[in-house]
């Protein structure tokens, strides 16, 4: 269906056949028969519109948002004759909307336009009829050959022909595809390698079959039918758009998929929409204040009708109806009072909500990136924030996940111990001092093979900095610049070898098929066979070298169950032993070992490497089972322990998580035992915690088995009463002093217990207050997060993380977190909030996050509070009928009481920062959404009702006992009327804000304070002068003699504080008689020990 | 005890920027260090306590009782009489106005009624009307102020909102509209009847009774200088319902045409469908005598103004005044109800103060 729909909308070409056949130089065949295939362009379009349809595509966007349909109605109704306001009272706010959120979105398309124009029209050199040609790079076909140089992206996938290097490879960074940084080697066919000039492959005539597009950016097989024999071409021989030419001087490639075919564009994924709980409850509210909207709208319909069954009310002698209302028909003029009285209503949903929470999460954001506390001095950042959509949401998270590495670590490896031959090492200012053993020296031959195994197992890159142009790496070799910096695609593998160095045996660089070592100030040179790379399934990687001596070698190295097992001879006991050690100390560990072949033995693992490599079908399976022949009957060299540091106050972190009710999960592609023991070193998991595992199930029954047992013993333990515990107990639970627990899942395990079991498991991970998941390959996190947070509680999650292999989760979660490390940018670019440090989150949870989401919270309800006390007493005025004044209707929400709430949502502290993040507990009092529960959103909207209706009937009252109020004997009239209702809605709407405020800055003050001031001075200017443009002059001099009548005073004063002093009263007594933690610590920190002496 | 006070912020502990390090060349993405950045702008943070608010609520208390008491007596020493002279009554000397109505004939009644008590001071005399919707909006909406106010185009014009009483046999009708169509017409003459039964007309004042700058301002007449209103009016026809035109209300230049202050009082339409309008003023007599002395009076009443369509009733009322207005006791009685709620809960809070309010705060400063 996806697909089909993808393919409609053109993301898809429709497939006629499983491959594409390029033909190199567009050189088709000119006999047989060829069906030509057809090829998207290499025009990359990232925009949304274009000039024609950017107006009406936008606008229906736009509309789409229901709250902007709903304005659009009511514009369109008021646009109809006979309405009690006019049309710009909606339709300008409307308006004003759409043509920011119009031109903020035509901005940003504009951008992407002139990007896409950048990308699309940036020069590129075409190999065509014999000639280098320079074109624009959206003229690029697919079969064309491309040239590349240094420091150049590549226009579209390309595959390798040949680099200015004799053995055809090239270095390229993928940084901005994935996130990694380091260098990649790229190859080239042997027969295609030697064309390094234009002529040449002028007469290169060659077939490229491969897979249609697709978007997995590691899969790529195809056969290059270079006249004869057919090659094999594998990732390692793509180029990818996006990615860029380094230390080579130029490439020429062949463009296989172009434009929006590219493995980049496929994976170029709009990011969705993340929206916020209080977004959620917001709209909830808007649809029942749509119900009492329409309900009050039929109701003054039909009360209209009723009273105007008898014509002396319809039509009074005194107040006869035109021709035309009286001809017009009867279900006609239904409808339009219908309409008329729902567009005098429609108030009550105010676009300026709208407008004015947008202001505040833009607005509002700043706060966090000014935020010295959340400033990392070292890497100079600043924290950041992608979407300020989210702000209220960091005020509701439930569950936290966290990538381990680079989030709860530092990422930056330091060789530590190793394990050579059942000894164990330790590094001592570069030396490798024997555990337990004083100056003897270690056994030469042993440590030798150790270390240069280490030295030569990887496929780090060496990058000369001062280097211009690849040339021969080896020419600076022998001269050991120092400016010689190690690439590697995992952090462990650069300490490793970096460690080798230390010790004596450096890796020099690699050349072609050589790789070099000096061995204590002796140079050897390897002949690199096989790379059998590294991969998530087998977690090992392993070379096949020539020895100096012609020996074949293997060495391997990987998670120490992918290596032990396979492993025949070498001190395995003991290294496993050592292994779990350095498991324990927190160290990673790899396992290194090594397998010598015979010349027949190599024989066989050539050919069978070779025949797996250019299968065309189930390359890979057959690809690992020929990796598993290999790869056995080891001699196993010894371990390595490779520390990751912790991140600054992690442990306090995850603690103020915890005590905030945080749950915190931490998603790790580690080893268990790591996992394990960093989760103890930064706190996650207490040494008095019961600890259960579901590890290394192997099957679905057991996994289940074991998971019924986990769930009996977290009974027994915790809740011997309790059969079936509900969430309620679990919540109590965690704040008393029953054993807690924490779970331990290996993303094998996790798999089966998803599959089958999901309930259980969910089960038993509620009652754990700490869950640790380790072997977690990316997309596992991501389900883990989404099962979580479908979950019936439907709780909010946070996924926090650094890597490229974050971003799923990242993007998965409600609230996505980026953290600024090592590993590229790729998760802090698809984060929502970014930050340089794991600690930071603690004051981004607390503090801002408690802030944002009072202060939307706030909003929100006081806006539809406001909106209530607003339109009841119009609503009211229909049993008396009403005329409305659109000047002030429309500036109600607009002038004289928007600046206050904005201002509040803006700066309001409900308690002290540093309170908030001393007492983490306080964090409960919010969550749950509990400012916005339905309870509160009753009590509101009540409250709006009171207000209005002591508005109402004290001002009816006062007028309605049909006497003058002035000290001169002169009557009011209708106006005067509803001034006075205004008049104390205004005042009494902006001091129930006053009452909410616990932070008054001047600027509270000054809009507090300057919009009444200000509604008093509008109204005597307003009703000061005869308008000459206007037809009416209705409120002239009305707002004067108001306040020229001693009674409208009392009368303000009255009704102002009838309304308010039941609130405060009510305040006062929770406040007193059911303190929430919130409102306790606000005393206890206002207070100053000193006055209690009283 | 106050529980609010000017948070005195702490000292902030950050150095600013880089200031440190000397280079003004080093340019790093640290935020300001300024206390609005660094939310820690000064600020006062109330808290809504027993303490707190108590002495409030006993000050609201004992400001409001008094001045409940103030304003109820004030409005109950303010005198007011009101007489219905609808004649729906069959015994109601002006029940055969009310049958029989038709515009060309006049038809007078008299009422008679008495005065308890002597009303000192200005009197106010009202015109009372009921279920009468001046606020119903398309009648409020029907009157065109820029005619009003002396537009001459608007008086050749009138507006689209005077409809269906715009014009009137092509001639533009002035003054346009429903309101003004529909004035009040009765004329109200009252008499004393001095004890030895001779009836002694009231003099009844007729200015002063619109808003100043209503009558100064709101209204003009059209043709600025031109005191001859019949020539400004002559291309205008005269409200249908009307007995005379516009510029035949009064003989008083001053006081004929829109600027008629009958009129103008009449185009303030009233909030709610039973509204009173102020008549006339019985400006108080030198002397020491009453105003209007204990006694008995006759309303005079030409009555043309008909009600009985939409069931309305027509009242004169005669009140006096204050400071505050006529008679109405509604403030009186909310502040003294208001007050003493303030009160009494100000002494619940006390009791609350004592009870929970230490314990509250001593617990958490332990904690």
């Amino acid at each position: 269906m996806i697909r089909w729909i993808r393919q409609q909308l053109g993301f898809d070409p429709p497939h006629q056949s499983d491959t594409r056949t390029v033909y190199i130089a567009n050189k088709f065949p000119q006999h047989g028969h060829y069906i030509p295939q057809r090829f998207a362009d290499n025009r990359i379009i990232s925009s949304k519109y274009t000039i024609w349809n950017f107006i009406p595509k936008n606008l229906f966007e736009q509309f789409r948002r229901i709250a902007n349909f709903y304005f659009l109605i009511i514009f369109l109704v008021q646009v109809s004759p006979d309405t009690p306001t006019s049309p710009i009272t909606s339709g300008l706010p409307l308006f004003f909307v759409i043509t920011v959120t119009a031109i903020k979105q035509g901005y940003e398309d504009w951008l992407r336009h002139k990007a896409d124009n950048e990308v699309n029209g940036a020069p590129v050199f075409v190999v065509r009829s014999g000639s280098l040609v320079q074109t624009r790079s959206k003229n690029i076909r697919v079969g064309d050959i491309v040239r590349v140089a240094k420091d150049e992206t590549f226009p579209a996938d390309l595959v390798l022909l040949s680099s200015d290097r004799a053995e055809g490879t090239c270095h390229i960074t993928t940084t901005s595809l994935d996130g990694e940084t380091n260098l990649k080697t790229h190859y080239s066919v042997p027969e295609t390698a030697v064309s390094q000039s234009v002529s040449r492959l002028e007469s290169l005539q060659a077939v490229v079959e491969c897979q249609q597009p697709e978007a997995d950016l590691y899969r790529y097989h195809s056969q290059s039918d270079h006249p004869n024999p057919p090659h094999t071409l594998g990732p390692e021989n793509l180029l990818l758009r996006g990615a860029r030419l380094k230390n080579t001087k130029e490439i020429f490639g062949v463009a296989v998929y172009t434009g929006m075919e590219s493995k980049m564009a496929l994976n170029y994924k709009c990011k969705s929409q993340k929206r916020s709980a209080v977004e959620k409850s917001m709209n909830t509210f808007l649809i029942i204040y749509l119900g009492i909207l329409l309900f009050e709208a039929i109701l003054s319909t039909i009360l209209k009708y009723a009273w105007q069954a008898e014509n002396k009310w319809d039509e009074p002698f005194y107040n006869q109806k035109t021709d035309q209302e009286r001809n017009s028909s009867q279900i006609l003029k239904f409808i339009s009072d219908f309409l008329a009285f729902l567009v005098l209503y429609n108030f009550i949903i105010p676009i300026s909500l709208y407008v004015t929470v947008e202001m505040q999460k833009f607005l509002g954001s700043f706060f966090i990136g000014w935020d010295l506390d959340l400033y990392h001095e070292e890497s100079d950042q600043k924290a950041q924030v992608n979407t300020s959509d989210l702000n209220e949401e960091l005020g509701q998270v439930e569950y936290v996940f966290t990538d381990k590495t680079g989030t709860l670590t530092e990422n930056e490896m330091q060789f530590r111990e190793c394990s050579i031959n059942g000894i164990k090492y330790q590094e001592i200012n570069g030396k490798l001092i024997p555990e337990g053993m004083t100056e003897d020296s270690p056994d030469g031959a042993e440590e030798e093979l150790f270390l240069k195994a280490v030295s030569l197992c990887h496929t780090v890159q060496i990058s000369y900095d001062q280097v211009d142009g690849p040339g021969d790496p080896f020419s600076h070799a022998n001269g050991f610049s120092p400016q010689m910096e190690y690439y590697a695609s995992s952090p462990d593998e650069k300490a490793l070898v970096e460690a080798t160095k230390r010790m004596g045996v450096t890796f020099i660089g690699s050349h072609g098929e050589i790789m070099e070592i000096k061995t204590f100030g002796k140079a050897e040179k390897y002949k690199l066979l096989h790379v059998l790379e590294f991969d998530a399934d087998r977690r090992r990687m392993s070379v096949i070298l020539q020895k100096p001596s012609g020996e074949k070698v293997l060495f391997t190295k990987g998670a120490e169950s992918a290596v032990l097992p396979y492993s025949t001879s070498g001190e395995i006991d003991k290294t496993r032993v050592h292994v779990d050690e350095f498991a324990l100390k927190g160290l990673r560990t790899l396992v290194v070992a090594c397998r010598h072949f015979s010349a027949d033995e190599y024989q066989e693992v050539d050919r069978r490497l070779h025949e797996a490599r250019t299968a065309l079908q189930q390359r890979e399976e057959r690809l690992v089972e020929v990796f598993n022949f290999i790869e056995k009957d080891l001699e196993l060299l010894g371990a390595t322990g490779v520390e990751d540091k912790l991140q600054d106050k992690v442990q306090e972190t995850i603690e103020s998580l915890r005590l905030a009710g945080i749950k915190v999960w931490v998603l790790t592609g580690d080893k268990h035992e790591t996992a394990v023991s960093v989760s103890l070193s930064c706190g996650h998991f207490h040494r008095t915690m019961n600890i259960l595992e579901l590890v290394k199930q192997k099957s679905d029954s057991e996994c289940a088995e074991q998971l019924r047992r986990l769930a009996r013993r977290y009974n027994t333990s915790a809740h011997p009463f309790c059969e079936t515990p509900s969430p309620l107990y679990t919540l109590f639970r965690s704040e008393s002093h029953f054993t807690q627990h924490g779970l331990v899942v290996d993303g094998a395990s996790l798999s089966l217990a998803l599959r089958e079991h999901e309930k259980l498991f969910m089960e038993v991970c509620k009652n754990c207050s700490a869950v640790l998941c380790c072997r977690m390959a990316p997309l596992q996190k991501a389900k883990v997060v989404r099962l979580l947070k479908t979950s019936p509680e439907k709780p909010i999650t946070l996924a926090i993380g650094d890597g490229a292999n974050d971003v799923s989760m990242i993007q998965e979660a409600h609230v996505g977190i980026g953290i600024m490390g090592k590993e590229g940018r790729q998760a802090v670019r698809n984060s929502d909030y970014a930050i340089a440090r794991f600690k930071f989150l603690a004051k981004l949870l607390l503090v801002h996050g408690h802030f944002y989401y009072i202060r939307i919270a706030t909003l929100v309800q006081y806006f539809f509070y406001k909106n209530v006390c607003f339109i009841t007493p119009q609503f009211l005025y229909q049993f008396f009928s009403w005329m409305s004044n659109i000047v002030y209707l429309t500036l109600y929400n607009i002038c004289f009481t928007s600046l206050p709430i904005l201002v509040y949502s803006l700066f309001e502290q409900l308690v002290h920062p540093h309170v908030l993040q001393s007492k983490p507990a306080l964090y409960r009092d919010i969550s749950k959404n509990s400012l916005l529960s339905f309870k509160t959103f009753l009590y509101w909207t009540f409250l709006g009702f009171c207000h209005a209706f002591i508005f109402f009937f004290g001002s009816y009252t006062l007028m309605g006992e049909d006497t003058t109020l002035m000290g001169n004997g002169q009557m009011f009239g209708n106006w005067t009327f509803g001034t006075l209702v205004f008049t104390v809605m205004v005042i009494t709407v902006t001091l129930k804000l006053a009452l909410e405020t616990h932070f008054w800055t001047w600027m509270n003050h000054f809009v507090t304070w300057g919009s009444i001031a200000f509604y008093f001075i509008f109204s005597l200017f307003y009703g000061g002068i005869i308008w000459p443009f206007l037809h009416t002059q209705d409120m002239y001099f009305i707002f004067v003699q108001l306040l020229s009548s001693g009674s409208a005073w009392f009368a303000i004063f009255i009704i102002v504080i009838t309304c308010l002093f039941p609130d405060v009263i009510k305040k006062v007594f929770y406040r007193h008689l059911q303190p929430t933690s919130t409102q306790k610590s606000q005393v206890s920190v206002r207070l100053p020990p000193q006055t209690l002496q009283l | 005890i106050m529980a609010s006070s000017y948070g005195a912020k702490e000292e902030d502990g950050h150095h600013p920027g880089s200031a440190g390090l000397g280079g003004a060349a080093i340019r790093t993405k640290k935020p300001d260090n300024t206390a609005f950045k660094q939310q820690r702008l000064p600020a006062w943070q109330p808290i809504l306590t027993a303490g707190t608010v108590l002495p409030a609520f006993f000050i609201i208390g004992l400001i409001f009782i008094p001045i409940g008491i103030g304003l109820y007596v004030t409005s109950n020493n303010i005198k007011e009489f009101e007489l219905d002279y609808t004649g729906t009554d069959m015994s109601s000397p002006c029940f055969n106005c009310s049958q029989s109505w038709n515009s060309t004939n006049t038809c007078k009644c008299e009422l008679f009624f008495s005065l308890d008590q002597p009303f000192e001071s200005n009197v106010f005399m009202y015109y009372g009307l009921s279920n009468f919707y001046q606020n119903h909006r398309r009648y409020v909406k029907s009157r065109d102020d820029s005619q009003l106010n002396g537009d001459e185009r608007s008086l050749k014009e009138p507006s689209k909102e005077c409809e269906p009483y715009r014009t009137n046999e092509n001639k533009p009708i002035a003054p346009c509209g429903a309101i003004a169509n529909s004035m009040f017409n009765d004329t109200l003459d009252l008499f004393y009847i001095d004890p030895n039964g001779k009836k002694r007309p009231i003099s009844l004042t007729k200015k002063g009774i619109a808003w100043w700058t209503d009558k100064h301002v709101k209204f003009r007449n059209p043709g600025g200088s031109n005191s001859n209103l019949t020539t400004v009016f002559k291309d205008t026809a005269k409200p249908v319902n009307w007995h005379k035109p516009v510029y035949e209300l009064d003989v008083d230049i001053e006081n004929n045409g829109f600027i008629n202050e009958d009129f103008i009082v009449w185009m303030r339409t009233a909030a709610l469908p039973t509204f009173r309008k102020l008549y006339r003023i019985i400006q108080k007599n030198n002397d020491m005598t009453p105003t209007l002395p204990r006694g008995n009076y006759s309303l005079a009443v030409t009555y043309n103004y008909p009600v009985r369509s939409f069931e309305g009733r027509k009242r004169m009322i005669l009140s006096t005044i204050s400071w505050m207005g006529g008679k109405n006791p509604f403030l009186g009685i909310a502040y003294i109800t208001v007050g003493s709620i303030c009160f009494f809960l100000g002494v619940v809070l006390l009791f609350i103060h004592h009870k929970y309010g230490n314990r509250n705060n001593s617990s958490d400063i332990a904690s």
